[in-house]
């Protein structure tokens, strides 16, 4: 079961950052990969369950359900139901972690799921690099590092 | 410690964390070592593991010391690789802390190869007290902690890159190897790991090293039952070679002069090594290599028990355990020497004749008739002046047993264990002296070890004492050695040989 992981230091505080990220219906505000995004069923976004669909920037549709929300472990996780990607049983967390002699926080973005052999690696790179990263260093950028 | 008053202590919970300019491998390389912080945190003045334990292996306790005199003992509670954490409980202190716990982990942070670390703990502690322990853990521990890694990493760096530039200083790094043990345990834990040596920094001589001298201490060394290495570590703490190069500051040495030690840092296992000048004797020419790794040790040990911890009188007797041993031999010689009268104890009937051959007037094999009704017979009920005790458990209270009135009994060594249940009361009947000499502490400056060693050179030349080198191996047979040794079997010197082509 292929693992990836991707991190930033965002100079921002953790209430700021987590502002942005708790948002579940809010990764095209920050994720250039992201051009739409709506909360199916008109539920808020913040409630455990409720599943965003969105676009990306190359035509792709995805939904993913929010799986668990965390104020006080500034944490989150989601699946995902439906991709263009061939994946299976994919979770994925956005950790955030206050840096304290700084004042700003680190931001890890990790998932695990399945998918035939040949394809790890290659879809390991995409998730990883491509999105998880990508991301990262956008919402970096959002906070002015 | 807890407060006295009637206020419930506080529950603490503290969270400091940073980012260190540094992949998380190079970061976790140094945390990881649990007792490694006496290397790099400013509050730590001294750190040792208790009990032989190993810096990785869970319930191990570091027990430290702070620069402001305060101690602490800390129980590794949990240790991972694949998390890059550990967490650890205060077993006691002086602190007015309860209940402490806590956590360092480590995280990639991927975008810039840096290594976020954040380092919790929980406690409890007097309310009228809290903030100021809050500060000083805070501060002093966790913060003055991120402070000083950052500046060793920063450090290393600098020396590296310093060390790396330049061909010249390339071309001067040799190629050598070495017998280290990748944990305490059995002979089994031995093995053979190529080395690059740099040239000699300042006031260092850099030796190729020809033999090795192979001594009960690397045993414990290699065991974990002294605390002088933390592994995976090179013991050895006694080596001859001849000088390749030295370093700035180094007058007194030149290079193909033939040099020996007998003393820490352990590391002697290796064909070639750095050390610091002042810790190397010249050899005289009526002294081989293999001769002097075989005696150095040994010798530097017999003189400092006959002429400093006890200056042996010639009106004196004295009783030397394992007479046919390594030290036991040498002691005998030169007691003999002396004029004192010796009587040798040995473990087997096989060895009288060595033990006679030494210089013993009297030898003693313990087993039907014990060591101190064959000592009262010898000495007339009297008991002897002065004994000299390497084995320790086994040995211990025959030797008490078998002293004079005001008798001297020096425990110099514990081949047999550490001695123990024995408290100070039992001896006053008989006004005894007991004595626990450490060799280093008598050749701790240049003027004693060379004095120490001057003297043990001259009882060669006048052949005083003669040097037994029985066995030897080549480096690579370290284990072999060490299986020899500890069989009790072998009489005079172990050396290992780091050429290639030893039988």
């Amino acid at each position: 079961m292929p693992t990836v992981y991707a991190s930033a230091l965002i100079p921002a505080s953790i209430e700021r950052v987590w502002t942005t990220v708790r948002d579940f219906n809010a990764l095209p505000t920050w994720h250039p990969l992201i051009v739409q995004s709506r909360i199916e069923g008109y539920k808020p976004a913040d409630q455990v369950g409720c599943i965003r669909a969105f676009r990306l920037k190359d035509g792709g549709f995805i939904r993913e359900q929010l799986l668990s929300l965390s104020d006080l472990e500034y944490s989150l996780t989601y699946a995902i139901l439906e991709s263009p990607m061939s994946v299976k049983d994919y979770l994925a967390t956005i950790q955030l972690m206050p840096v304290t002699d700084t004042n700003s926080t680190v931001v890890e973005w990790s998932a695990e799921f399945s998918c035939s052999t040949d394809q790890a690696m290659a879809l390991s790179e995409l998730i990883e690099r491509g999105v998880f990263q990508r991301g990262l260093n956008a919402l970096k950028q959002r906070f002015g590092g | 410690m807890r407060s006295n008053n009637d206020l419930e202590d506080s529950v603490i919970k503290l969270t400091r964390s940073t980012v260190i300019d540094a992949p998380i491998a190079d970061v976790w390389e140094i945390l990881r070592d649990f007792n490694g912080h006496r290397e790099w945190h400013p509050a730590i003045s001294h750190s040792h593991l208790e009990d032989g334990k190993s810096a990785d292996q869970i319930g191990v306790i570091r027990s430290f010391t702070l620069r402001d005199g305060g101690t602490v003992r800390e129980r590794l509670l949990s240790l991972s690789d694949e998390d890059h954490s550990f967490s650890y409980e205060i077993v006691d202190s002086d602190l007015p802390i309860s209940d402490y716990r806590a956590e360092l982990k480590l995280k990639s942070v991927t975008d810039s190869n840096q290594t976020y670390w954040i380092w919790s703990a929980r406690f409890e502690t007097p309310p009228e007290q809290e903030t100021e322990v809050v500060q000083t853990v805070s501060r002093e521990i966790y913060e003055a902690g991120f402070q000083s890694i950052r500046d060793k990493i920063r450090n290393d760096r600098a020396s590296f890159d310093q060390g790396s530039t330049g061909q010249a200083v390339n071309e001067n790094v040799l190629g050598a190897k070495a017998m280290a043990v990748s944990h305490f345990g059995g002979p089994e834990v031995f093995y053979e790991k190529g080395i690059e040596i740099a040239p000699p920094g300042h006031g260092q001589v850099r030796i190729r090293q020809h033999a090795i001298g192979v001594n009960y201490i690397d045993i414990y060394c290699r065991n974990g039952s002294f605390g002088l290495v933390d592994v995976p570590a090179v013991p050895g703490l006694e080596a001859a070679g001849e000088v390749d190069m030295v370093g700035d500051g180094v007058t007194q040495f030149h290079p193909g002069q033939r040099v020996a030690y007998a003393c820490p840092p352990p590391g002697a296992y290796a064909s070639v090594r750095n050390m610091d000048a002042s810790l190397l004797v010249p050899l005289p020419e009526y002294v081989s290599l293999e001769s002097a790794a075989g005696v150095l040790l040994k010798g530097m040990t017999a003189e400092i028990l006959l002429h400093r911890v006890h200056r042996l009188q010639p009106s004196e007797s004295i009783l030397v355990h394992a007479a046919a041993g390594g030290v036991g031999h040498l002691l005998c010689q030169w007691a003999h020497h002396i004029g004192a009268t010796v009587i040798g104890c040995t473990s087997t009937r096989e060895k009288i004749e060595v033990a006679r051959q030494a210089g013993c007037h009297h030898v003693i094999v313990p087993g039907a008739t014990s060591l101190v009704s064959q000592i009262n017979e010898i000495t007339d009920g009297h008991g002897v002046d002065v004994i000299l005790d390497g084995v320790g458990r086994d040995s211990f209270h025959g030797s008490i047993q078998s002293l004079r009135k005001g008798g001297h009994l020096i425990c110099h060594g514990q081949s047999s264990g550490r001695v123990s249940n024995w408290g100070l009361d039992q001896s006053t009947p008989r006004s005894i002296t007991i004595s626990r000499p450490y060799f280093y502490d008598y050749i701790d400056s240049p003027e004693t070890l060379k004095a120490v060693s001057g003297n043990l050179f001259e009882a060669i030349e006048k052949r005083i004492v003669t040097i037994q080198v029985s066995h030897k191996f080549p480096l690579v047979d370290a284990a072999k050695a060490h299986r020899l040794l500890e069989s009790r079997q072998s009489t005079g010197s172990i050396v290992l040989l780091s050429d290639e082509d030893v039988e």
